[in-house]
């Protein structure tokens, strides 16, 4: 089995959909030759990606993860079943913690409220912050314990229906120069490409990733929305991701998601999640990570613990 | 004291041309900051508002400007109410009730129209609006014999675009459905919503009943045909998710008794709840509530769970207008439920006992109680 070398770079971008700039990206990079593409986070939709194709001038090939993922679970009924049957086990997981984060966060918020001393407010903020983290980090540690159960009896990547597409998938990501993923349903996303065991098949090639995409491959994936319409909304943690570039939250569509001016926000989202980075990643958004740090920012926005956002400079010291 | 535009007339001494001047280009009822004037003209004995506000007098009468045929009331409403109304005409000895011939906004319900006064910073939500945008779902209309009530039952089924036998659905049944589709705009609703991302794609299921004053207000028997007979023959035919977490009942006014008695029947059957207005009628000491014999089934029911209250459901919804008199028997509901471990929202709103009131509060209790793939979905 060969060992998978990392992308030589990972470019982090904002949505594509009205103002693209994965083209200029790969270009910076210098990529030439094909790209693989993958869309299956438009699930049902996945082929329709000639936009794409076109911005990417012609050379793009769909790795249709969602489309074999069907064919899998059509060949393999007992793969199929149990692949249900952890995702039904993951989104009750995913309810419990959601009533335990609401509560959590209220806690966070009532203290804010509360006239004490200085020391106190801040001993009891920085409890409550700690407490969120923590439930976060039980979650995630219950999902990656539902995933490895499924992985130690099912072993997908060694069933015979998988272990074909594999190779094809192998063979096309090797004539690649490239990869690029798409956003859409990032859970769908993160599960397909984990199905195939997508970044282990990496063997160097840069990778490109937008919205959905850019969530699903840093190292957890962070759900999120200022205003839903039900009320105010929780950010909550869905998984681990597959951790192509560590350290940070990618946060796609501010402009429609999050209240940057509330302090208050963007304070408890920044220090949950530290020491990884959030980054708000606008549409034209994007930055690069490579040889363990993140370059050339353009049009980002990191969330600061003191509750200001600010954009993110290439001089900033702490990108590594 | 602010001056209205309706006093400065007065003080002006209209004759008819300066009545003329004065309506055209004008808005009825006239708003202004949190004083709402509304106004008749025409040739009558006298004209007194009526108006279904819980804590007003529910019939006010207008003054008519001297030498005139213009009759006005101003009356305080609060920033964000929506209030409907009709006129009533007093003239040769006979009362006539009118919608206010001078507002264009109505409200259609089975019994009729009523004007609708919307008051400073009240809109019309965006999302109760066709949105070519949104691709519309089916309605099939559908009949089904039912054992438990001795007849057959008719409804709607609403089915989602891009409907997918190969998926599986929540379900979402709905008492007084033709009402709910008719007068609360759901179709439009439930095809916005889900073309948002608000809600996720579900069936819905639109009920009517013959006799729903029997049937929805605490009936064993209707509780039986929808949890025994009417899902199980809705999983036959269609692919529904087979969990409490994803079948929702809901209903308004004696539709959210038949909703609340119904889950309390087969408790952890229903696993979403969203009652509006209900019509949850009890008493402290007694039998027997103000409301009369029709509630006696009701008042039965609620002082029952009131007595017993447990978890029934997971998520209940309610929501309420606080001009109508039923916000004193919901809100006292919410703490008793929530006291259970479900999980309880009400909302309030400055609206009263009606359709809109119900429509307005779809898209905060369907979101609450069946969250879309809003938070899932980054394009």
């Amino acid at each position: 089995m060969t060992v998978p070398r990392v992308p030589r770079a990972v470019v982090l971008l904002g949505a594509q959909r009205f103002d693209p700039t994965v083209k200029a990206a790969a270009a910076e990079l210098g990529v030439e030759g094909p790209i693989s593409t993958v869309t299956a986070g438009w699930q049902e939709r996945e082929g329709e990606d000639q936009e794409l194709h076109e911005h990417l001038g012609k050379r793009t090939v769909n790795l249709r993860l969602h489309q074999r993922a069907e064919d899998v679970f059509k060949r393999d009924r007992e793969l199929h079943a149990a692949h249900r049957a952890k995702q039904e086990q993951l989104r009750h997981k995913q309810d419990f913690y959601r009533i335990r984060l609401e509560h959590e966060l209220d806690a966070t918020h009532v203290i804010r409220q509360r006239k004490a001393p200085a020391s106190i407010l801040e001993e009891e903020e920085r409890a409550s912050i700690e407490a969120v983290r923590s439930l976060d980090e039980y979650h995630l540690g219950q999902c990656a314990k539902i995933e490895a159960e499924f992985t130690a009896r099912y072993a997908p990547l060694e069933r015979d229906s998988v272990v074909r597409h594999r190779r094809e998938l192998a063979k096309i990501l090797g004539a690649s120069a490239a990869l690029a993923i798409a956003g859409g349903h990032v859970a769908t996303l993160l599960n397909r490409m984990r199905l195939f065991g997508l970044s282990e098949l990496l063997d160097g090639q840069a990778v490109l990733a937008w919205s959905a995409g850019a969530m699903a491959i840093s190292d957890r994936v962070v759900l999120f929305h200022d205003s839903p319409p039900q009320g105010p909304g929780a950010a909550e943690v869905l998984d681990r991701g597959l951790g192509l570039c560590p350290g940070v939250v990618a946060l796609p569509q501010p402009e429609i998601r999050l209240k940057l001016e509330d302090e208050q926000r963007v304070s408890v989202m920044a220090r949950r999640f530290a020491p990884a980075r959030c980054f708000a990643m606008a549409s034209g958004a994007r930055i690069t990570w490579s040889e363990g740090q993140f370059r050339s920012p353009s049009r980002v926005t990191r969330l600061g613990e003191d509750g200001r956002s600010s954009p993110v400079q290439p001089t900033d010291e702490d990108l590594g | 004291m602010q001056v209205l535009a309706i006093h400065q007339l007065e003080q002006s001494e209209p004759d008819r041309a300066k009545v003329d001047a004065w309506m055209a280009n004008r808005r009825f009822p006239v708003i202004e900051g949190n004083r709402a004037t509304f106004v008749f003209r025409g040739d009558v004995e006298g004209v007194t508002l009526r108006h279904w506000i819980y804590g007003l007098e529910s019939s006010q009468s207008l003054q008519r400007i001297t030498g005139t045929d213009v009759w006005y009331l101003v009356a305080e409403i609060p920033p964000g109410s929506r209030v409907e109304y009709k006129f009533e005409l007093h003239r040769s000895g006979g009362n006539q009730w009118v919608e206010d011939p001078l507002n264009p906004h109505r409200a259609r319900d089975p019994f009729g129209a009523n004007s609708v006064l919307q008051a400073e910073g009240y809109q019309i939500p965006e999302w109760t609006r066709p949105d070519k945008l949104s691709r519309p779902g089916q309605l099939e209309s559908f009949g089904f014999e039912s054992d438990a009530l001795g007849g057959v039952r008719h409804g709607h089924i609403y089915l989602p675009a891009r409907f997918r036998r190969s998926r599986l659905y929540p379900l979402l049944v709905v008492h007084d459905g033709s009402d709910y589709l008719n007068y609360a705009s759901m179709k439009t609703v439930l095809d916005n919503l889900i073309h948002r991302l608000e809600i996720p794609d579900l069936i819905a299921v639109f009920l009517d009943s013959p006799d729903r004053l029997r049937e929805y207000g605490n009936d064993e028997r209707h509780a039986r045909f929808l949890t025994e007979e009417l899902v199980p023959y809705l999983e036959r035919r269609l692919p529904l998710m087979d969990r409490p977490q994803m079948r929702c009942l809901m209903g308004a006014s004696f539709g959210g008794v038949a909703a609340l008695s119904t889950a309390v029947r087969y408790p952890g059957f229903w696993g979403r709840l969203l009652l509006q207005s209900g019509s949850f009628a009890f008493t402290d000491i007694g039998h027997r509530n103000r409301r009369g014999p029709l509630f006696d089934r009701v008042v039965e029911f609620v002082n029952a769970y009131r007595a017993e209250p447990k978890a029934i459901s997971e998520k209940v919804f309610l929501s309420c207008g606080v001009y109508e008199s039923l916000i004193y028997e919901n809100r006292s509901l919410v703490p008793l439920l929530d006291a259970t471990g479900m999980q309880v929202k009400l909302v309030e709103a400055r609206d009263g006992h009606n359709w809109e009131n119900w429509r307005d509060r779809l898209r905060e209790g369907m979101s609450w109680l069946f969250p879309g793939p809003l938070m899932m979905i980054y394009e």
